[in-house]
């Protein structure tokens, strides 16, 4: 039971980590995240690399989505045009890697706008089929135009890097995307701190009353997915940096999905939401690939039944968590949280 | 000088006359009540004053400067606040960040301050929260449940924050959609009371619907009358009460209901 939490003034009050307690614990998180690297191994850093750049990703279409209301299925796009963009400054401008991440989220952002304009005259389905039809013309052009994308082979590049020092591996590159993951979520966790924050919720609950409370619904609109495909452009710039190729296999309009599906498995309209989502979109499909790989190597003769196992299951997982919590992960969270702040009492 | 000013107002859907030929004034200070049957055209003056429906014809003014094809979202900074019928609030936040959002138009924090948010949006955040505690939470007794989902609150509780909404956007005149339909007595003479205080303290000039006659009869200064999109009366509560035309809108003529009444008893 927390007891004796009381705050005598309004900094105290709408400070985002309250108690000791709390800021202790993310003490403890940081110190693990910059202790990871030097414990874990390659494999695990790859993973949380990945994990990195889901993330940054996630929490961007979690604001234009999640609490603006705005359903897009076109921000794997956003990712790839943030990916090329990064992909095509480096090999034929030779722009810096740290100048690259903000002009990959802008040049994402430009076509954010562009996607997004249509947002003033629709609402809900027809916003997402919209957005539909942006995912698959960027994934043409990723395709077609070959004299900038290279087509299907793609771009390869090499190794970023940051003041003189190589990012040539998964243990260099790790503290680049902790940061950038560092500076995407506190600046969207401020942005719900201020006026910007309550006009997207507010267009998101009641689109007309927050008209008539002085809202430009179009102005916040555009900077919901303004902001949320600049996330996506330094989330595509972090990756293909990391991966050193992009083809454009690596934004079909599954990974849309699967970017929606991130922030709705963990949370709409929470940061710590896409965080979950992001985590566990990414890593239980490994975990499943790699439990079925040791089942495989004991019974080799049923590989064929449990390869396809694989989706089914982490399909279940999905639909199972939804079932008990349709608010997602982060709803979870704040519940154990608040078994732990009660106890022993139940409320 | 009036502060509001509506003249020839019409207003249809689809061949629909909603409203025909409306003028009234609504002079700072005072209450000004709407009151009519169903389907009068009662919500649909409110919502063309802000912005949200446009009139086929006629003219709104206030302060002198027509607004009638000026954008919903300016007029709230202009000044002219608003409550809904049907609560209008944003289940997604606490009462405190509804009322707080309320002062959007007051507000400078813009994309990019926000996204750092220490320095000006900080400290613009702090005034605006101790505003919104002392001036509004404060008045209307709702700092138990200030921190609560607005979902969760009971439907009285969720028209007083509806009511802090509105005052945190710091009108000069105040359109109120039925305040305190739905309301026992006790949350009704709350209601009451507040709008009494908002326009005495205040000096909010206060526009309201309302169906409560009682209520209509003891708070407001000038009362409209509509019936079916036209004006039928303008007058002091007193005054209209008594007018015939409002009393054959409201109960029916005479004739018709010595004549109807008896043949379906029979």
């Amino acid at each position: 039971m927390r007891i004796g939490d009381f705050k005598a003034n309004y900094v105290a009050d709408e400070a985002v980590f309250k108690t000791p307690t709390v800021r202790f614990w993310m003490g403890i998180l940081f110190a693990a995240l910059l202790i990871f690297p030097f414990v874990a191994g390659n494999y695990w850093l790859y993973m949380a690399n990945l994990v990195g750049v889901a993330i940054v990703a996630a929490v961007g279409l979690n604001i234009l989505t999640g609490f603006a209301g705005q359903i897009s299925l076109g921000h794997a796009a956003f990712v790839g045009i943030g990916a090329y963009t990064a992909a095509i400054l480096t090999t034929r401008l030779e722009v810096p890697f740290f100048l690259c991440l903000p002009l990959s989220g802008l040049s994402a952002a430009v076509f954010g706008l562009i996607v997004g304009g249509p947002s003033m005259r629709m609402k809900g389905l027809y916003l997402c089929i919209a957005t539909l039809a942006a995912q698959v013309i960027f994934e043409f052009i990723f395709v077609h135009w070959e004299s900038m994308t290279g087509g299907i082979r793609g771009i390869n590049l090499p190794a970023p890097s940051v003041l003189g020092i190589s990012l040539d591996n998964e243990f260099k590159f790790y503290f680049v995307t902790l940061a950038v993951v560092v500076i995407c979520v506190t600046a969207t966790r401020n942005i719900f701190r201020s006026r910007v924050g309550r006009a997207f919720i507010a267009i998101r609950d009641r689109d007309i009353s927050a008209e008539l409370m002085g809202i430009n619904l179009f102005h916040y609109k555009m900077y919901a997915f303004g902001i949320s495909s600049f996330m996506a452009g330094v989330a595509g710039c972090l990756w293909v940096n990391f991966l050193r190729t992009v083809t454009p296999e690596h934004f079909p309009l599954i990974e849309s999905i699967r970017y929606l599906a991130m922030i709705i498995v963990g949370g709409l309209g929470s940061v710590l939401g896409a965080i979950f989502g992001a985590i566990f979109m990414t890593l239980v499909p490994e975990i499943l690939k790699n439990t079925l790989g040791l089942l495989v190597d004991a019974f080799p003769q049923a590989m064929g039944y449990l390869f396809p196992l694989q989706q089914i299951v982490f399909g279940l997982l999905i639909v199972v968590f939804l079932v008990f919590e349709p608010h997602g992960l982060a709803e979870m969270w704040r519940r154990l949280k608040d078994y732990f702040r009660l106890w022993p009492f139940e409320y | 000088m009036s502060l509001l000013a509506v003249k020839k107002l019409s207003l249809s859907f689809r061949g629909l006359q909603v409203l025909s030929d409306v003028s009234f004034e609504v002079v700072p200070g005072e209450v000004f009540a709407i009151i009519g049957p169903n389907g009068a055209g009662k919500t649909s003056i409110l919502n063309s004053i802000s912005g949200f429906y446009h009139p086929d014809e006629g003219q709104i003014f206030f302060e002198d400067q027509d607004i009638t094809h000026m954008a919903a979202h300016r007029r709230a900074a202009l000044g002219i606040g608003r409550t809904f019928q049907n609560i209008a609030l944003y289940r997604g936040m606490s009462a405190l960040d509804n009322i707080k959002l309320g002062a959007h138009s007051h507000l400078k924090t813009g994309l990019l301050a926000s996204l750092c948010y220490w320095g000006p949006a900080h400290r613009e955040e702090m005034a605006l929260r101790r505003k919104v505690e002392e001036d509004i939470i404060d008045f209307l007794e709702i700092e138990a449940i200030r921190k609560l989902p607005v979902g969760s609150l009971a439907y009285g509780l969720q028209k007083r924050v509806e009511l802090g909404r509105a005052l945190a956007m710091r009108p000069k005149i105040l359109l109120m959609d039925e305040p305190v339909t739905g309301m026992n007595a006790e949350e009704t003479e709350d209601m009451a009371r507040f709008i009494l205080d908002i326009n005495e303290e205040h000096n909010m000039t206060i526009v309201l619907i309302e169906h409560d006659m009682k209520v209509i009869m003891d708070i407001s200064d000038r009362v409209l009358v509509l019936n079916f999109g036209q004006k039928l009366a303008e007058g002091k509560p007193e005054d209209v009460q008594q007018h015939p035309q409002v009393i054959k809108a409201y109960l029916g003529e005479k004739k018709a209901r010595n004549g109807h009444i008896p043949s379906a008893a029979r």
